[in-house]
């Protein structure tokens, strides 16, 4: 009798401990949404990803539909070759669409933002998203801003200067 | 001078000594063929001891240090106006450092220590002796249960006291601070990842789950068999096993989040 409670206590010990993994796994650290969803793989290319991760969201519209599978240099474009890992389901995405590096608020984690395009043709397993916008580095920013000021105060056309959609280096190849 | 010197030696030498000799101790503890019906009951038997009486402590000394962090880091965040950042500092905090080291502090006071005691009043009483005398291996017999108890019980214990912490953390900054439910949860959910944190912490919690329980027993098992020396073995499991733990959590730590 008394080996069986103090059975009854180590089993319940056990429960409660796996119970608060589960809590852990999937409360906390949210590791179902983490969880491989059959996804394919396309590829982009930036200039500049900026602080852009391993794992960062892949979202379209805000909602999230994949995730970066991997960041490594592309030797003979001399360019960033980012891997993106997109769910089976979303299989209609054209192959005009703008593949942007956010931020999340301003000072947030970086993530790629899908603007879908109206081409009648998607893209499949491994291939390339064309049109790619880089990652929006705040030091250029404010060397643009600076250059732009400076035309202006030269007063040569002050109507014509708008301020320039800076670092809206669109990468196309 | 020269006398300085050799006494120098003498106790570095010394201390080598009990370092090889816990080693071999741990060692012979571990290769103990396990019968496994008369193992298993042991193992229970200790798992109780050493895991289950220490849940109180755990669980109420978890839920605290959250409610704690909760209100410290709601009062700092609020200031920078990023208070839904609170999950994420509580939760991180808790599964990377708190959750491991303190179970270990406490693990190694409220077991660590009575592990230490029982074992030297064992060989004071000469117990271990007399076993040895009727055939019973001690180490497999007393050594490698309660050695095997607190290195499954150690990683549990520190995963239960994370949980609780990020529920009292929970409770006052979505209950009593108001902050909305929706944005702690899902911060935290979105800083804080499953391989890179959680099991990093669980990783930890098993190095001093084996770090304390091997000082605690070699420390009794070591101990001079007077009352004096299994007092001064307990202090010794306490004090150095909680600079084990702070000195291993540093190099853990530069190891996993270091960056390289």
């Amino acid at each position: 009798m008394r080996t069986r409670s103090l059975e009854l206590a180590v089993g319940a010990f056990l429960v409660i401990s796996v119970a608060a993994l589960f809590f852990l796994a999937i409360k906390v650290s949210g590791l179902s949404s983490e969880l491989s969803q059959p996804s394919y793989k396309v590829y982009a290319h930036y200039q500049n990803i900026g602080g852009l991760t391993v794992r960062s969201k892949v979202t379209m519209s805000g909602v999230t539909i994949g995730r970066v599978a991997a960041i490594e240099l592309d030797k003979k474009r001399l360019n960033a070759k980012v891997t993106l890992e997109i769910y089976n389901d979303v299989n209609e995405i054209s192959t005009d669409s703008v593949a942007s590096i956010l931020t999340a608020g301003l000072l947030g984690e970086k993530y790629i933002g899908i603007v879908p395009g109206a081409d009648d043709t998607f893209i499949k397993n491994g291939d390339e998203i064309e049109q790619t916008q880089s990652s929006l580095v705040l030091e250029d920013l404010i060397g643009k801003f600076l250059f732009n000021k400076a035309t202006e105060d030269k007063g040569s056309n002050n109507a014509a200067t708008t301020p320039a959609p800076a670092a809206n280096s669109q990468d196309d190849f | 001078m020269l006398e300085a010197l050799r006494q120098l030696g003498a106790s570095t030498l010394a201390r080598l000594q009990a370092i090889g000799a816990a080693g071999i101790f741990l060692w012979q503890a571990l290769i103990a063929v396990p019968q496994f019906k008369t193992s298993f009951i042991l193992l229970i038997k200790q798992l109780h001891s050493v895991g289950v009486m220490s849940l109180p402590i755990i669980l109420v000394s978890g839920l605290f240090i959250g409610l704690v962090l909760g209100l410290q880091g709601y009062n700092i965040l609020v200031t920078y106006g990023s208070e839904q950042a609170l999950g994420t500092m509580v939760a991180l905090t808790l599964v990377r450092e708190l959750g491991p080291v303190v179970t270990a502090l406490l693990f190694a006071g409220r077991a660590g220590s009575a592990l230490t005691a029982e074992i030297g009043l064992m060989k004071a009483t000469e117990q271990l002796a007399s076993m040895e005398m009727i055939g019973v291996d001690p180490l497999r017999r007393i050594i490698a249960p309660r050695f095997w108890a607190g290195f499954i019980s150690m990683p549990l214990l520190a995963m239960i006291f994370s949980a609780v912490g990020i529920i009292g953390g929970m409770l006052v900054g979505v209950d009593w601070l108001g902050i909305y439910a929706g944005s702690f949860w899902a911060n935290m959910q979105n800083s804080v990842e499953f391989y890179d944190d959680v099991i990093n912490g669980v990783i930890k919690s098993v190095v001093f789950g084996i770090t304390v329980t091997w000082i605690a027993l070699f420390q009794g098992y070591d101990c001079v068999p007077t009352s004096e020396g299994i007092s001064v073995a307990t202090t010794r499991t306490v004090v150095y096993g909680s600079l084990a733990v702070l000195g291993l959590d540093f190099i853990l730590t530069a190891v996993m989040f270091g960056g390289f």
